[in-house]
């Protein structure tokens, strides 16, 4: 017969002694970590407690949108709103999300409109029922049709054009643009972006699976290899970028790196001087700015922007000014 | 096929321990078709793309499939005992965040953490075949549940723990030197760098394949994955050997999982999500049957190097990337309808 108890004990007693006798490590680790996280904190408006539900499209786990929902809590504990979060990236499912909110009456929605044509038929919907509306992060050619007061976010096709600009200034003959999920209207508007106003020649583009390091590392290398005339390659996601440095060093490529997008350990990689640049669109910005302008619109009436789109990016960080926005980044809020 | 022609067999043999030839018997073993197909597909890609000729080349090829191969050795050794592990590839996922969390929060050695990790991953498997085995529920559904659950544990305690969706750097944590040795080092052969996963890999192909076919334990998951009521029946610790098995896939994961942290240093809590499907390709691929019974871990090696080959290849030949997925299927396709055919023809010569 099959007995788990004796084992699970001995296995148990084995880990206790390891945890025992290898001890400590005297360096790196929580100890070490300098930063007391001290994020935006504020004082607390007094105006009367609201609710603001935040739907967005994001995949769970994604860096990027952490820093979007960090933005949005510090806003909310300020503007004294209880901020109401969900996601999914299928937009049918976005759009019951949204149609959920709006049946639980909230006094305002933030939502991104990834899909206009699936998700502006609930947007006018919630407006219709009384519901403030902004759009943030994504839907900057649909916010206004959709009756939504505000847009923060950036112009991802403008991104695009702002690094094949960098890169053509910079004398690179030949782009490699790296896309870590197909299919993905904003990822292909970077890439079309930068393949609009860069002069340098040549452009490729390759398609890696984001979800599995090894493979984005070595199918970047094989790209470098079948093609040695590419000298810069354009990563669209922070972790794609760290192993497309690797990737280039495997493949012994002289190729240089930029990126979109921003993460703590991009800025460490700018200074060494591993990474050219990395175009950040200011994450924390579109949810703090999503949260705290319904909260002006219902205090005070104010709408940011007076309707007109609020540009969150491209904000280019190299080695002039890694130094100052690196040390937010390694908090993990910018 | 029936036929009515009368042949006396010789007396003095019984048909059913008669000597085949050894064509035949080679040809019957269930990697053989894996190894055709991954021949032919090497063979296109050398023709068609020049830069996947270099050595280094296919070392890189080697190292992709090694990633997806060391898992796929104890997936294929369950398959065989007639279960699946739909949970084996955010298991991976796991370990590492284990490990790395562990380590960084109570300030320990690297190998603490890593130590930490593998009874995590041998609980994750124990669990996963205790259900089965308990409950009586198909492996397919009580994994797709572990699936979920650890999908979502993996976001919430990362998120938990760190404030972040990633891990912190840990590269300067004692002992970190140490275990990138162990799990994630180069090293040079005549100037082509070989990573060691590589020669992990075929250690661990070694290992299984020697148990499965030289070991009683060996014996007993063939006869689980064949019929487990019969097994049973003369005696085979059925519940043993299926805990063992899923206990097997933690501890590949585990391997896995340390692999992704010491080459990577941090990890993201949302990736590794999918590659569980790569794993039982491989097996599949390999000459393992979905129904259990039947298969060999050297071809769920060799069905790991057809995806990795497939995979890389379809870059270094610089085809369209719009239609990488494409091609990738077809040459999956390709290399499993080579199999069958290579199968069905060797049982006809028996």
């Amino acid at each position: 017969m099959f007995r788990p108890g004796k084992r699970l004990a001995a296995v148990t007693l084995v880990v206790g002694l390891a945890v025992a006798v290898a001890g400590c490590s005297s360096t790196g680790g929580k100890k070490a970590e300098e930063n007391n996280n001290a994020a935006v904190a504020g004082g607390k408006a007094n105006t009367p407690q609201i609710t603001i539900a935040m739907v967005t499209h994001a995949a769970p786990g994604d860096t990027f949108w952490d820093i979007i929902r960090k933005g949005a809590q510090a806003a909310a504990a300020k503007d004294n709103v209880t901020l109401k979060y969900s996601s999914d990236p299928a937009s049918a499912n976005e759009a019951n999300l949204i149609q959920s909110a709006i049946d639980s009456k909230v006094d305002g929605l933030a939502v991104t409109l990834p899909d206009p044509p699936a998700l502006e038929p609930v947007v006018k919907k919630a407006i219709a029922a009384g519901i403030p509306v902004v759009a943030f992060n994504a839907g900057i050619g649909a916010y206004q049709s959709s009756g939504a007061l505000s847009y923060f976010g950036s112009d991802e096709s403008l991104a695009g054009k702002t690094g094949g600009k960098r890169a053509s200034d910079d004398g690179f003959k030949h782009v490699l643009c790296v896309v870590q999920f197909q299919g993905q209207v904003q990822l292909e508007a970077r890439c079309d972006g930068v393949k609009s106003t860069f002069t340098g020649g040549g452009y490729d583009k390759v398609y890696v699976n984001g979800s599995d390091l090894p493979s984005v590392r070595t199918t970047i290398a094989a790209k470098l290899k079948q093609d040695p005339s590419i000298d810069f390659v354009v990563t669209l996601g922070a972790p794609i970028a760290l192993n497309a440095i690797d990737a280039v060093k495997d493949a012994g490529s002289k190729a240089k790196v930029g990126t979109f997008d921003f993460n703590p350990q991009i800025p460490p990689k700018i200074k060494a001087g591993d990474l050219q640049w990395a175009i950040d669109q200011q994450p924390y910005l579109q949810g703090y700015e999503a949260i705290d302008s319904l909260w002006l619109y219902k205090a005070n009436g104010n709408i940011l922007g007076g309707g007109q789109a609020t540009l969150t990016g491209p904000y280019l960080v190299d080695k002039n000014n890694v130094d100052f926005v690196g040390k937010f980044a390694a908090q993990g809020t910018r | 096929m029936s036929q009515t022609v009368e042949v006396k067999p010789p007396p003095a043999r019984d048909e059913r321990i008669a000597r085949r030839s050894p064509v035949a018997r080679l040809l019957t073993r269930p990697e053989v078709g894996a190894l055709l197909g991954a021949i032919v597909i090497y063979i296109v890609f050398f023709v068609v793309a020049p830069p996947f000729r270099e050595p280094s080349s296919l070392s890189s090829v080697l190292y992709v499939s090694s990633t997806y191969g060391i898992p796929a050795v104890a997936v294929a050794l369950l398959m065989i005992g007639g279960e699946f592990d739909l949970s084996a590839g955010v298991a991976v996922t796991s370990s590492a965040l284990v490990a790395s969390m562990f380590s960084y929060q109570f300030t320990a050695n690297m190998w603490v953490g890593v130590v930490v990790s593998l009874v995590v991953a041998l609980a994750i498997g124990f669990i996963n075949g205790y259900l089965v085995v308990k409950t009586g529920i198909p492996s397919f559904l009580v994994t797709l549940g572990t699936f979920f659950m650890l999908r979502g544990l993996n976001l919430a305690l990362t998120k938990q723990i760190t404030g972040n969706v990633g891990t912190n750097d840990v590269s300067n944590i004692q002992g970190f030197a140490s275990a990138q040795k162990v799990f994630a080092s180069t090293f040079n052969i005549g100037g082509v760098s070989i990573r060691i996963t590589l020669l992990w890999w075929i250690l661990f192909v070694i290992i299984a394949t020697w148990v499965l076919l030289r070991t009683h334990f060996g014996n007993w998951i063939f006869a689980v994955g064949g019929s487990a009521p019969s097994s049973r029946a003369v005696g085979v610790p059925v519940n043993k050997v299926k805990i063992g098995l899923f206990m097997a896939v933690g501890f590949m994961a585990w391997f896995t999982g340390m692999h992704i942290l010491f080459a990577f240093n941090t990890v993201q809590s949302g990736i590794g999500i999918g590659n569980e499907f790569i794993y039982i390709v491989a097996a599949v691929v390999g000459g393992c049957l979905l129904t259990g019974g039947y298969g060999s871990v050297i071809g769920a090696a060799i069905g790991a190097f057809i995806f990795g080959m497939a995979n890389q290849g379809i870059v270094y030949a610089g085809w369209n990337p719009d239609w990488f997925y494409f091609f990738l299927g077809a040459l999956l396709l390709g290399a499993i309808l080579l199999n069958n055919l290579v199968r069905k023809r060797a049982e006809a010569m028996r």
